[in-house]
Parts: C-alpha cells; structure tokens; sequence
C-alpha cells in the first residue's frame, strides 16, 4: 500500500459548536421540515378536516341540547376547546415525522454530520409549532364564520393564540418522545390516540365539567388541557380566571423541561 | 498524517443481552477499500455505525483520520460520508435541496453549498431531475443522490452501508463504478455487503464477519486460496466412461458422468492428465478449469448461504 497521503481536495467545514451553529442548524432543520408543508399542502388539509367535524358535531348536532355554559352563547364556549384541541392533535405529526425520519435512515445520516445534536429534534418541533400558528389561524377564521365572538381585546386575542401554540409547543416534546420509541410512522399514530383521548374528551374543551361524574371531573378540572382551554377562554372571552393563564404557561414549561431532555437523550441512543 | 484511516481496536457492542459486534478489530490503510462481507445480523451495520460515531461502543477504541470515535466526534464526522442502505434522502425534497441542506449541516456557506450541490448532480448524473421532488426517483437514482449527500465536503474518509442492496444489476453496476471513481481519487473506503461478487470487485482487503466476530480476512486472492487450488472437471459421456477415467488418472473425485482433478502442479497436472486419458483411449466430452469463488470461501468460512443472488 502506498504511503503517500493523496492531496486531498476535501471542502473544509468550520467546526460545528456554539450557539450561533445550533441556531443556524435548527434553521436549516425547521426549513426542511416546513417545506415538506409547503410540497405536500393536503397535510394541512388534512390538519383541518378532523376539527372541522367537530366544528360541525358541537356547533350544530349537539349544540342546540348544550345549554348550561356559564355567560356566553355555546359556540364562543366551544370554540377555544376546538382551537386548544387541533393544536394537541396536532403534535402527532412531530411523532410520525421522527418515527418516518427514523424509518428511513434519514436520523442516521444526520447524526454522522458535524451538525448540532440539539438541532434535529428543535427543528422538528419548531416547525411543528409553526405549523400550529398557519392551523390556529385557519381555525380561527372558520370560527369566525360559524358565529365564534371574541369578547375581549386584540392584543389579548393574540395571547391566547400564543398560549395554545406554546401549549402545542409542548405537548410536541411528548410526541417526540413516542415518535423516536416506535419503528414507524403509523405505529406513531397508533401510540399517539390513546395519549390523546382522555387529554381531550376527559376536558372542558367541548362541554363543562360539572355534568360529569365525580371522579372524571376531578381529573377533566385538574388537568392541562382543560387548564389551557380556560387561559384561551379567559384571554378571548374574559369568561375565566388569569390564573388559569399562569397555569397554563407553568404547565407547558413544566412539560417541557421534562421531556425534551428526555427526547434528546433518546436521540442520541437510539 | 498517519497511513491507516480507519482502526478498529477491539470494538464491541452489545444491546442488553444481545451482543452485535464482539470483539472487531481492522485496520484501513490510507486510499485503499476494505470490503467488510457478512450476513444479515453478523454485526457489519453495527460496525459501520460505531464508527461513524452514530452509536457509541460498549468497549473498545475507533480511531477514523486519526481522530477518537468516542472523544473526537466532531472532527470523526468532519472527515467522513456515510451512505447507508436506506437511500437517507428526503423524498419532499428535490434533489438539489437535499443536497444544499446536507451542505448545510455541514456548514459550509450557502453559496459553497450551491456550487458544490451543482457539481455533484452532474456527477452523478442528476441535473435534469435536480429540481423535482425525491418520491419521483428511481431506486438507482436515490441511491445515487445518497452517494452524492455523502460526498458534499468530499471526505478522505467514505463509509458505504450495503450500496447496491435491492438494486437491480444495471444499476448496481453503474454504482459500482462510480465508486471506483472515488477510489481512484484517493477516497479510503470502508464497504459492508453481502455480495460477494462486490467485495470482489471493489475491495483491495476482506474482512469477513460472522456473528460479531473476524472469521477471516485477506485480500480476495488469499481468501479464495484458502480453499485450494484450481479445479479441472473433465465430463464424459457415460458413467461407465467416467469411472474408467477416474481409475486411470488416481486420486480424483467423481459424481455421475464427471470427474474432478486438483491441479496440484499446476499446468502440468492438466498435460498429464491428458496424455493418461488419450493412453486408455478416453476423450472427455467437455472439460472446465474452475476456479475457488468467493462463494466457496464464504460458505465454507460461516456455513451459511449468502443469498447472493447473482
């Protein structure tokens, strides 16, 4: 074998560690991950479809025998469950979008680049978070057109729309969890409903609690999704305490800082 | 700059009870290509993937351009490309964008990430699909984006994960010769596969693996030697024919109509054989000098078939 080292014309890459490289990483990540939005727009259909059944279920077949919410017609109630809702179903797409990235190779190839280790998954649920922005819009534009009010300021509007996506933010975190424990994209989605349903049925999202027998409504009244539904309600409807603001953004920080070093971990084992 | 690029120093890993690699070790010299050959299972993946840094060792030390897999992670990947069996593409992407985002990653400038995209789908032959999303791609076709993602910083180092699995022969043979391209270039090479012809072809040194285990390395010529030297098979056209033969020439084996000589002497093992033949007045219906294959030596060294399909 021959000693010489060939010249080599390798194209030099600049070391890969800072803050200022994970950024710009997460960048090129979440660009990624939102052009695949942008190639395949039925995904957003799709995001739509199923909150949109339920626009139409509560609003106008069940609605009418709805009578006993507090202060506002039904569909102002209703509404921001709905919102809070989508937001939460959809966090399954970070669960499908790792799973299928891992399924394919795709995890494997970017773990061997001199990338940030941080950026695959923020890219991930960063997009993901965005993606909730362009859907709660949406959302909020046939709520408008169903007969949705909201009976406070802008600004306040606004806010609520923020606590729902940092809610979805987190709930992301979840999904990415599941999304790198499973083989595939539709064992993800298998995972995810049964996560799901007692977050959003066993909540104040679609009716109020006191109906309910004892020992579901003391879960249905405690936890986080009915505490961010009523943040949303008190931010656009003023229907609800602020607290329940503060709940909400402890809530979501909480879930955070517990599972997205639990994802990176993950990550970087699996 | 040391001449060895890749060293495996007694590498393993285990997942919970089961051990994947058991205790590797290899060395790569500097510019040469290292066929890494074993079944489904025997731990080639496993290997690969330590020492690309994606999955860290139980034990052991890589050292890949010099640098520590378990220390040095960030100058590991800097020196490397990895192509892996899966075509690690994004199919929402276009070809081009996969590999700009690639370059990217590897944080070379936007505009160094652009020329260097161009340049590797006219490379690779992909400039006039360049814009259209993945999905639409062939099998050959990915692969070949894949090969090209592995390029984008053009590393000294290439690890390629069962290149041409699921490929059809054109493709595969297209594939193969892009590689040697490569290794002509001066790229070290570190090959998994389960084809043998493969192996055969693109490898300067074998390494076979069988259960997390070394069973046998060399280069292709001393593997096959192994098993012994070239085979004349003299076929007659009866079995009566045939076992007269084999009772004239000595020390042979024979099945049915033919009759098997280790060319213990080389060419003039043949001549004699021969002569004896014309003495007894025997004219073998058609003779055949075969050499060992790799096939031989890969079953013979993991007694297992190696599916390859060629």
């Amino acid at each position: 074998m021959s000693s010489t080292a060939p010249s080599f014309p390798a194209i030099s890459t600049k070391p890969g560690v800072g803050l200022a490289w994970a950024v710009r990483d997460t960048q090129a990540m979440m660009w990624r991950n939102l052009t695949m939005l942008r190639r395949v727009p039925q995904l957003l259909v799709f995001a739509i479809v199923q909150p949109l059944i339920f626009v139409f279920m509560f609003r106008y077949v069940f609605g009418g025998a709805i009578s006993s919410v507090p202060g506002v017609p039904y569909v102002d109630y209703l509404m921001p469950g709905i919102f809070v809702q989508t937001v939460t179903f959809g966090a399954i797409n970070t669960a499908v979008g790792l799973a299928e990235d891992k399924n394919k190779g795709l995890l494997e190839r970017l773990k061997s680049l001199p990338m940030s280790r941080s950026a695959v998954l923020g890219g991930r649920v960063l997009a993901d978070a965005t993606r909730d922005i362009v859907i709660v819009v949406l959302m909020l534009t046939i709520g408008f057109l169903v007969g949705f009010h909201t009976h406070t300021s802008v600004p306040k509007v606004i806010g609520g729309v923020a606590l729902m996506v940092l809610f979805g933010f987190a709930i992301c975190w979840i999904f990415a969890v599941i999304g790198l424990s499973v083989s595939n994209g539709e064992a993800a989605q298998a995972a995810a409903f049964p996560l799901l349903a007692p977050l959003t049925f066993a909540s104040n999202a679609f009716v109020p609690t006191k109906s309910m027998p004892h020992w579901l409504a003391y879960w249905a009244d405690r936890q986080p999704l009915s505490i961010t539904v009523r943040g949303v309600r008190a931010l656009m409807l003023g229907t609800e305490p602020t607290s329940y603001v503060w709940g909400s953004i402890i809530w979501s920080l909480a879930i955070t800082a517990v599972l997205a070093p639990i994802a990176v971990r993950r990550f970087r084992n699996s | 700059m040391s001449d060895i690029a890749i060293l495996a120093d007694d590498l393993r890993k285990t997942f919970k009870d089961v051990v994947a690699v058991d205790h590797i070790s290899l060395a790569v010299p500097r510019g040469s290509v290292l066929g890494l050959l074993g079944v489904n299972g025997a731990g080639k993946t496993t290997m690969v993937r330590m020492l690309t840094t994606v999955l860290k060792p139980t034990s052991g030390k890589g050292l890949v351009n010099g640098f520590d897999v378990m220390h040095q992670q960030q100058a590991v990947r800097r020196s490397i490309g990895l192509a892996g069996q899966f075509a690690a593409v994004d199919e929402n992407l276009t070809g081009r964008e996969n590999l700009v985002l690639v370059g990217r990653l590897n944080h070379l400038a936007k505009a160094v990430a652009r020329t260097r995209a161009a340049e590797l789908l006219d490379q690779f032959r992909l400039t006039d699909a360049a814009d259209r999303p993945v999905r639409t791609y062939s099998g050959g076709m990915r692969r070949r984006l894949d090969l090209g993602a592995a390029l984008v910083t053009h590393p000294p180092i290439l690890f390629l994960d069962e290149p041409t699995t699921g490929l059809d022969p054109s493709s595969r043979l297209d594939l193969w010769g892009v590689i040697e391209g490569l290794v002509s270039d001066g790229t070290t090479v570190l090959l998994t596969t389960q084809y043998l012809e493969e192996a055969d072809r693109l490898a300067d040194n074998i390494v076979v693996i069988d259960g997390g285990l070394v069973v046998a390395e060399g280069t292709a010529k001393q593997l096959k030697s192994r098993l012994g030297d070239t085979v004349i098979e003299f076929e007659f056209h009866s079995p009566a024919d045939a076992a007269r033969a084999a009772d004239v020439l000595g020390s042979v084996t024979s099945a049915g109509t033919i009759v098997r000589v280790v060319m213990s002497e080389g060419p003039e093992t043949l001549r004699q054989a021969l002569d004896r033949l014309s003495a007894a007045s025997l004219v073998p219906g058609h003779v055949a000098l075969r050499e060992p294959t790799l096939d031989d030596v890969f079953l013979t060294l993991t007694g297992s078939n190696s599916g390859d399909p060629s």
